[in-house]
């Protein structure tokens, strides 16, 4: 054994780029901050932790402005981790959609006595976690990756914890989540035993050689996508979504629905198009099942639904099933058209303006809820009467979920429906009048969060006006400015367009 | 001033949504300064209009004017374009000018839940909507404005309407998005066919379009691309058997938004026909114009026979509508340039006509609290003003000879007789017999309708009750459509000489 180590080469520490670390270091001391004045500070200076947390997120993006500035590609750790423009996009994403949820949760989290200094410290943390996803390239760090950023989420789920519901939330998310990561682990220890590697680029190379054994492969693809389909609700692993949604307090279900859904996209993207791109004949069928039945099963749930959270739970099901549509028809563009790669644009567009319109419509019912105290559709009758503002702020997300030109989520809907057809596939065609028909479907209980709005009465007559505390204000003007300009201008899509992988295969 | 030309038709689609965020600032209760700022709003985009009138160049109408053409979602290759020619101008002042009228006419009249403040910022909305629709020369710039009018209309309908609102306003939306879902799939479908014509770039321009799509789409894919376009626009119009929404929302919308819907947004339907589907699939358009004609007349006689079942005026006009609109589209399947300009004109007079008599069933309503046929009676002594009006827009409407309403039938029943190469003379003149025929039932139907609101003695139930006649603002907004009812009834010329040229551009590429 001694001997053995003695022959060894002497360790040499690798040589970091630390320009492109510097996001996750400053969000690294910030975390380490807001322990600290957690640490120090009595009660009273609590507040305090969570201005620190969002400066800590805004500051976060600094390194990645001046990374995007500088345009270059970098790698480090043997193609392990990366720093690209797909990385760089959704980093932005990532600490941007961490601030909104800072803002929404400032007023709830101090107001609701919960433990103030250790909330933000665990959502930095799970944020920390999705940069770190951003980069990872290889099925260990994506892995490493995946855990920080879930296992503060379980706690977090349960922050209301003399809350029944809320213990069911947290519980639910923990055990299915864990159950995922096993089948995911399980299906990296079969990829990394066929193709003996961990680096995404070279699983890439392998398979596509062919040489590597079909059901092994398979096996493994399918579990690991399985894994994954978990993290982002989709049909028919979505069964803990409405529970946890619905019990966890709601700016981490805002965080939830869009933070960790992206997070669990991404990882989809980097395994899908960079490590598994030549076998879109195993995962093409695979991910048009699920992105077929996850949006209608999701949008015929979410009619019967009565409460908004649910519903938009629901709704936010269904909308992965769209963001999931164009990894089912990648295999079938052709190479003249982009080849595979053609389906990653489309599916980032989506997800910037989704979580502009879904953080917006969580940031009203949040502000709804302080006056109300209640999350069901019926206490928004008359909505309109008494806050104006309000009401439209609430029918511009929902009809920009809903897919209704000019606001942003039309635009989201037709790049998918363009890539869709770009295809151009009998398969692909079924799968877009699929879509069609669902979109039509999800205009019914999206209209009805209208109609209580704008048509019935107030349920108990108190007409009393809502007061909007600072930060969910300009948490819901930064959605609504978002969900806008995505609606009308080519920002989304440019975005959508930049983000594309350094390193392939 | 000639700067201004690049940015007139610019001005003219977001002067109303400027004015509607100006509104937005103010506090709800300054009711006096909404009226004011949405009068003004409206007013200067008609000023846009006077410019754009004064400026057009009347010998080029065939050609696109005032065009601008600007990247604007370059991934998707869609472009800023607009520009209008001897189609949209007249479809454009109309609006322009509707939306004026209705806004005079809201000053006293704002249905409950009274609220000036969101009802004329949802009003200035749709403006921008609808404006945008007729300028827009890009297909996506296009879809964007059609689905805009959705969301104020559907408030409108369901805020201010009558007893049935929110039926009414879910079953507007959901049929005409049903038809935009299948519209914007050929839209795709057109990009990515045309794709390699246009050196491997798709194109959503329609200029660009008219000039590739023919050539380069199998014919069966064309046909089914013109089906997807038709039922996004047959939905609009409507045409029979997807009208079943008008009545409904008709009849649950308040005065000013059934006004708008008929005056205006059914003529986005009419108007995206001969705008895209026809000159984008000419050869597909003649494989489907028997059927378009065949539901066109359908339309016509169903819209008769449906008015006379009906014991609501304004249920017995939104049925009219589906009876007019049905000689529209009778003038477009033919596919002749006459036929076109009848269509062209006949949207204009159903514009204004129906607009008009819509108007009056507001009035009515207003002061009667009711439209039942049976409980009326008598308007000419109750209001004798208000009932020598119903009885001008009746006859109007009846296709009068002297009136606007003749140039819109009278020619498109005309043009049936010859239509376009390609098209069976024997299967189009029998439409022509039938449309003919509904001419008679019109005017039965809309004498009936006035002879049991205007004629006779009042009804018992009113005798305590005191009936006021006309209202200054009532004659404002009346008044100005009355007597464009006249002039083009007169000389019809003006609208004839400005479509005439561009609708033979539209037509141009049948029969190459």
């Amino acid at each position: 054994m001694l001997h053995l180590l003695a022959q060894a080469e002497p360790f040499r520490s690798p040589t970091v780029d630390f320009h492109a670390f510097a996001p996750e270091i400053v969000l690294s001391v910030s975390i380490v901050v807001v322990l600290l004045v957690d640490l120090v500070f009595d009660e009273r200076g609590k507040w305090a932790t969570s201005s620190i947390a969002g400066i800590g997120l805004l500051a976060a993006l600094v390194p990645v402005l001046t990374l995007a500035v500088d345009g270059a590609d970098r790698s480090l750790f043997d193609g392990a981790y990366v720093v690209d423009n797909f990385a760089l996009v959704m980093k932005a994403l990532f600490l941007l959609s961490g601030y909104v949820t800072i803002l929404i949760s400032a007023r709830y989290i101090a107001e609701g006595d919960y433990y103030e200094g250790e909330y933000y410290f665990m959502l930095l943390c799970s944020l920390l976690g999705m940069l770190v996803m951003g980069s990872a390239r290889d099925l260990i760090s994506i892995f490493v990756a995946l855990e920080l950023l879930s296992i503060p989420a379980y706690l977090l789920a349960g922050w209301r914890k003399r809350d029944l519901r809320g213990n069911e939330a947290s519980l639910k998310y923990y055990l299915l989540g864990v159950f995922a990561a096993a089948v995911m682990l399980y299906g990296m220890s079969l990829i990394f035993g066929v193709t003996g590697s961990t680096i995404l680029t070279e699983i890439g190379a392998a398979l596509d050689g062919g040489e590597a054994p079909a059901p092994i492969v398979v096996v493994g693809i399918l579990f690991i996508v399985i894994g994954f389909a978990f993290k982002v609700s989709a049909v028919p692993f979505h069964t803990w979504a409405p529970d946890t949604y619905e019990g966890a307090p709601t700016p981490i279900t805002a965080y939830l629905s869009v933070a960790s859904k992206a997070a669990g996209f991404v990882a989809l993207l980097q395994l899908v198009f960079i490590g598994f791109l030549g076998r879109s004949d195993v995962w093409g069928p695979l991910f048009w099942v699920l992105a077929a039945i996850t949006m209608t099963v999701g949008n015929l749930i979410a009619l019967r639904q009565t409460n908004i959270v649910r519903m938009l739970a629901y709704s936010s099901v269904a909308q992965a099933g769209f963001m999931l549509a164009p990894f089912a028809v990648a295999g079938d563009i052709d190479v003249d058209r982009g080849g595979p790669l053609a389906a990653i644009p489309p599916v980032v567009t989506y997800l910037l303006i989704y979580a502009a319109m879904n953080l917006g419509a969580f940031a009203v019912v949040m502000v709804v809820a302080r006056k109300t105290r209640s999350g069901e559709l019926s206490s928004y009758g008359g909505l309109f009467e008494y806050a104006p503002g309000l009401a439209v702020l609430m029918t511009v997300f929902i009809f920009a979920l809903a897919g209704i030109p000019p606001l942003g989520g039309w635009l989201a809907k037709f790049v998918v429906f363009r890539a869709l057809l770009d295809a151009g596939t009998p398969a692909a065609i079924v799968l877009a009048v699929i879509a069609a028909v669902n979109s039509v479907i999800s205009l019914f209980y999206y209209a009805s969060v209208a109609r209580e709005m704008w048509m019935r009465p107030v349920p108990d007559g108190d007409r009393a006006p809502i007061r909007i505390p600072a930060s969910l204000g300009s948490a819901l003007a930064l959605a609504a400015a978002f969900t806008l300009l995505f609606g009308v201008s080519n920002v989304a899509t440019r975005f959508g367009d930049l983000a594309i992988f350094g390193f392939l295969p | 001033m000639d700067s201004f030309d690049d940015y007139a038709l610019t001005a003219a689609v977001f002067l109303p949504l400027a004015g509607a965020i100006a509104m937005l600032l103010v506090p709800r209760d300054a009711e006096g300064t909404h009226k004011l700022l949405a009068l003004a709003t409206s007013v200067a985009t008609l000023g846009v209009g006077g410019y754009l009138l004064a400026n057009f160049d009347y010998d080029r109408a065939g050609d696109m004017q005032f065009g601008i053409d600007k990247p604007w979602i370059e991934v998707i290759n869609s472009r800023y374009i607009v520009g209008i020619d001897g189609i949209s101008l007249p479809l454009l002042i109309l609006s322009m000018a509707i939306v004026v009228l209705v806004i005079l006419y809201s000053w006293t009249h704002f249905p409950e839940p009274h609220n000036p403040k969101a009802f004329l910022i949802l009003i200035l909305i749709l403006e921008a909507g609808m404006n945008g629709t007729f300028v827009a020369q890009d297909l996506i710039l296009f879809f964007v404005f059609f689905e805009v009018v959705l969301l104020p209309m559907y408030f409108m309908i369901g805020v201010w309407g009558g007893e049935n609102r929110q039926y009414a306003a879910i079953k507007f939306f959901l049929f005409t998005l049903f038809g935009s879902a299948l519209m914007i799939l050929s839209f795709l479908a057109l990009f990515f066919l045309v794709q390699e014509a246009n050196g491997g770039e798709g194109t959503f321009a329609i200029p660009d379009l008219i000039r590739l799509a023919s050539d380069n789409i199998t014919r069966d894919t064309q046909l089914l691309i013109f089906g997807g376009m038709f039922m996004g626009f047959a939905i609009k119009v409507p045409m029979f058997p997807f009208h079943t929404w008008l009545p409904d929302a008709h009849t649950q919308a308040p005065t000013q938004g059934s006004v708008i819907l008929a005056a205006i947004l059914l003529k986005l339907g009419t108007y995206g026909f001969i705008r895209i589907a026809i000159p984008i699939l000419p050869d597909a358009a003649v494989e489907w114009a028997p059927w378009i004609g065949g539901l066109a007349v359908i339309g016509i006689i169903y819209g008769a026979l449906g008015c006379l079942a009906q014991s609501d005026m304004k249920r017995l006009i939104a049925f009219s509508s589906v009876a007019h609109m049905g000689y529209v589209m009778l003038g477009i399947a033919t596919l002749t340039d006459f036929g076109l300009n009848a269509a062209v004109f006949g949207m204009v007079a159903h514009g204004l006509i129906t607009g008009m008599l819509f108007f009056v069933a507001g009035s009515v309503k207003e002061r009667f609290h009711t439209l039942e046929l049976a409980r009326l009676g008598g308007l000419l002594k109750q209001a004798p003003r208000m009932g020598w009006i119903l009885g001008f827009c009746a006859m109007a409407s009846l296709g009068l000879p002297g009136l606007a309403g003749f140039w819109g039938e009278f020619p498109a029943i005309l043009a049936a007789y010859n239509p376009a190469e390609g098209l069976s003379e024997e299967l189009f003149r029998g439409y022509m017999v039938v449309a003919a025929i509904g001419t008679v039932f019109a005017a039965g139907y809309l004498l009936w309708m006035l002879q049991r609101a205007a004629f006779g003695e009042p009804k018992a139930e009113w005798d305590a009750v005191r009936i006021s006649d006309m209202h200054w603002n009532e004659y404002a907004a009346w008044v100005p459509l009355l007597v464009f009812i006249v002039v083009l009834g007169v000389y019809p010329n003006l609208i004839f000489g400005l479509t005439d040229d561009a609708v033979r551009t539209a037509v141009s590429a049948l029969g190459r």
